[in-house]
């Protein structure tokens, strides 16, 4: 654990106690077995925008309290933990790092105090396929007049169907990351359509089809043609995010297993003074120590506004191997228990693969890495 | 020791680099080779006597052992000072004056647990470099169990008498003095073992050089037949040794970690990997299994000096060791030893030269140091017993025997 100010301290070990009591994995499984195909329950997300998680990393004089990157890690590790399902990631990770990082002023005054407040929903419409491939945008805008048409569609948008403001990262011109635009849009704007993907982890995502749909020139979020000098950083934030709610997930997929393993009995003593089971349960958390070292170094580089490219990709794929590990040991060290839906361990298992393809999986980061690394 | 505020500090970071500038030898800022290595002790051969007149100003001012009381000999620094010291050195790439098992790592344990005479008596020629140390644990018999050692010592009324044998001594050929485990009550087990240190010139010490994979001869097998020893050279007290062990060995753990077994040294594997297998048209290495392995291979080394650093941010926030210290010895092992395979296999044959032409000297240490990082996961305690102690005292699982 990072080294924590006062503040810090407060944040985490508030946010560890409201999500243990408020938001355990039985909301979960409520939202799952409530058919309601709503990605969170609204109730939960209301309550965390008045403890002011969603303005954690926003600016103070647009409604937030500015504690930084690192800090939004910390809430994310507990509500990771408890598997709780809420925008804090589209929301108050994504988008509000998009609009710090392209908004104009006015682009800024209109939404971040919004988000802070956790009045609205935001999120970034990127992938068009089941990979994620940023660089391989195609939604077409076009210009028009004063303004654009926007046709195309997204996929796997987090929180989609409830968002009031879709960030959407389209194709003005070029190939690559060169001629990409954001744009802000309406999520009930006339030619907008979405569709509910139910996934195993209970929380799902929306297919978003685009037709021919009108926004004006303000809705340029940063620069036209010049969309990846905002969406680049803006991934990197959501990645390091992602990675530390990650974190959380498998550290708490880690203690339950641990927890088994020194009170289940077989052979006449318990599984845990098995060396077998020692052994993988000791790498487990040297892969936990090393993972979380990752994390919090790409949150800090972000906070000290430092290149964090590396590091992002370096704390995504290390959550991703970690998560992967600690699910599939969560299941086999429990035996049979671990296979029923009563157990826990197929929610953190389901969980664990689809945060794993969300913003990258483990080989996109590590070719990324080599990249950035020049080989 | 004055309490330094920011303004005092950066006055010693003046003074430092001033004094650095003056007295740092030009001759030593070429890179260091293996063989440059500043050992010290009596039989000692500097091959550049630069290094020496280093050795001897560094070890004048204490800053062999920066944070070690004034009174021994050491440069008496606070935390703040001794880090900014340690930026300075960076800063002009200053190769180490002194590399020591005193300063490493019997020095520590001598501050914790020795009388004052002991003190007195072994501490300053530690941080002058003159008395170099090895380290007598390991045995036939008790390598992982380390507690089952036999080395026996008995009271002779005025001294001890040391009978027994002692193996992996490492430099035990070269060293002057040993800080030696021996079992001084046979009816207990770790309470029946006492730490003592004596001259490796004492009558009845024999130390042979054990040939390895690799070639070279780091460690010995170390002799003792009838030794005497004085009874003041005795730390701690009788059958009190093992706590004095395991505190030793904490602190040579924390040393061999923080080093990474010095991966990084020597050629980089990237560039090599670029070389002799080439780049494709996007500068990528054009071999896209093993590519992706080095990185996977480049982000396990990141992650772990991310974790070296965090380990220390938060041992000195918390005056406690943290919890990601158990685990640094393992990764340590681990990614050295996959480090050099994966440069032997980028490398080819031209990375499994043995001497001779046709080799880069660099090529050939490639060699040498992949056949020698395989006993990183057994030297300093084996990666399972470092597994064991992670699973029963970081994560309180039971003992499995």
């Amino acid at each position: 654990m990072a080294v924590l100010n006062e503040e810090q301290t407060m944040l985490r070990d508030a946010a560890r106690e409201w999500t243990q009591e408020n938001a355990p994995t039985t909301a979960l499984r409520k939202l799952r077995d409530g058919k309601s195909k709503a990605t969170f329950d609204a109730p939960t997300w209301a309550e965390m925008g008045q403890m002011g998680w969603a303005g954690v990393v926003v600016p103070e004089e647009h409604g937030g309290s500015a504690f930084g990157y690192l800090s939004l890690g910390l809430v994310l590790e507990e509500t990771g933990r408890t598997l709780a399902a809420s925008p804090l990631i589209s929301t108050a990770l994504t988008a509000a790092s998009a609009l710090m990082l392209g908004g104009s002023e006015a682009q800024k005054a209109e939404w971040l105090p919004r988000i802070a407040g956790g009045e609205i929903v935001a999120t970034l419409a990127v992938d068009e396929g089941s990979h994620h491939a940023p660089e391989k945008t195609a939604l077409k805008a076009e210009k028009t007049g004063d303004g654009w048409v926007l046709n195309g569609s997204k996929t796997f948008v987090l929180d989609g169907e409830a968002a009031d403001l879709l960030i959407v990262a389209a194709r003005t011109s070029g190939k690559g990351t060169d001629g990409i635009t954001l744009f802000l849009v309406a999520g009930d704007a006339p030619g907008v359509t979405r569709t509910h993907l139910s996934l195993a982890d209970s929380r799902g995502a929306a297919k978003i089809t685009f037709e021919g749909v009108e926004v004006g020139a303000d809705a340029v979020l940063g620069e036209v043609d010049k969309g990846w000098a905002v969406l680049e950083p803006t991934l990197d934030r959501a990645r390091a995010g992602l990675a530390a709610e990650m974190l959380g997930t498998a550290t708490q997929a880690f203690e339950i297993t641990l927890e088994y393993l020194k009170t289940r009995t077989q052979f006449g003593q318990v599984i845990g003074t098995f060396q077998a089971l020692q052994h993988r349960a000791a790498k487990m958390f040297t892969d936990l120590e090393m993972t979380r070292s990752c994390v919090e170094a790409a949150l800090e580089a972000i906070d000290a506004g430092q290149d964090a490219r590396a590091t992002a990709s370096l704390a995504k794929a290390r959550a991703n191997e970690i998560l992967h590990l600690a699910s599939i040991e969560m299941v086999q060290m429990h035996g049979g228990i671990g296979m029923t839906d009563e157990h826990d361990a197929g929610l953190y298992m389901k969980r664990a693969r689809v945060a794993e393809a969300l913003f990258g999986g483990t080989t996109y980061h590590r070719d990324r890495y080599g990249r950035i690394l020049g080989f | 020791m004055a309490d330094f505020g920011g303004t005092d500090l950066e006055a010693f970071r003046a003074e430092t680099r001033a004094w650095l500038a003056e007295n740092y030898p030009a001759s030593l800022n070429a890179p260091m080779g293996e063989d440059d290595a500043p050992w010290g002790g009596r039989k000692f051969v500097w091959k550049n006597a630069d290094a020496k007149l280093w050795l001897d100003r560094m070890a004048a001012k204490g800053w062999t052992a920066p944070m070690w009381p004034k009174e021994y000999g050491g440069g008496g620094l606070s935390k703040e000072e001794n880090k900014v010291l340690e930026q300075e050195l960076r800063k002009i790439r200053a190769r180490p004056a002194l590399m020591s098992f005193g300063l490493w790592m019997l020095g520590p344990v001598l501050l914790e647990y020795a009388t004052e005479e002991q003190k007195q008596k072994f501490i300053p020629s530690i941080i002058k470099g003159e008395t170099r140390w090895c380290q007598g644990y390991s045995e036939p018999g008790a390598g992982s169990d380390l507690a089952a050692l036999q080395t026996k010592c008995e009271d002779k009324g005025d001294h001890f008498l040391i009978n027994g044998q002692k193996v992996w001594t490492s430099y035990a050929d070269q060293a002057d003095w040993i800080f030696c485990l021996v079992r001084t009550d046979t009816s207990k087990k770790h309470e029946g073992i006492s730490f003592v240190l004596f001259d490796m010139t004492t009558p009845g010490v024999e130390a042979r050089p054990i040939k390895l994979i690799s070639g070279s001869s780091p460690f010995c097998e170390t002799f003792f037949d009838n030794v005497k020893v004085p009874k003041d050279q005795m730390v701690g007290k009788l059958n009190g040794g093992w706590e004095i062990a395991k505190r030793l060995l904490q602190y040579e753990r924390q040393n061999i970690s923080a080093s990474g077994f010095g991966a990084g040294g020597g050629l980089d594997l990237v560039e090599v990997a670029k070389k002799e297998i080439g780049v494709d048209d996007q500068g990528r290495i054009d071999d896209g299994d093993l590519r992706a392995r080095i990185a996977a291979h480049r982000m396990d080394a990141h992650a772990f000096m991310l974790t070296v650093r965090r380990a220390e941010a938060e041992s000195k926030a918390s005056k406690g060791p943290s919890a990601a210290v158990s685990i640094i010895k393992y990764a340590a092992a681990k990614m050295n030893q996959e480090r050099y395979e994966l440069m032997v296999e980028a490398m080819g044959l031209q990375g499994l030269g043995w001497e001779g032409e046709g080799f880069a000297k660099d090529e050939l240490a490639v060699t040498r140091g992949w056949l020698r990082s395989k006993g990183n996961s057994i030297e300093g305690g084996t990666s399972e017993v470092n597994l064991n102690v992670v699973a029963k005292r970081v994560l309180g699982l039971l003992d499995h025997q």
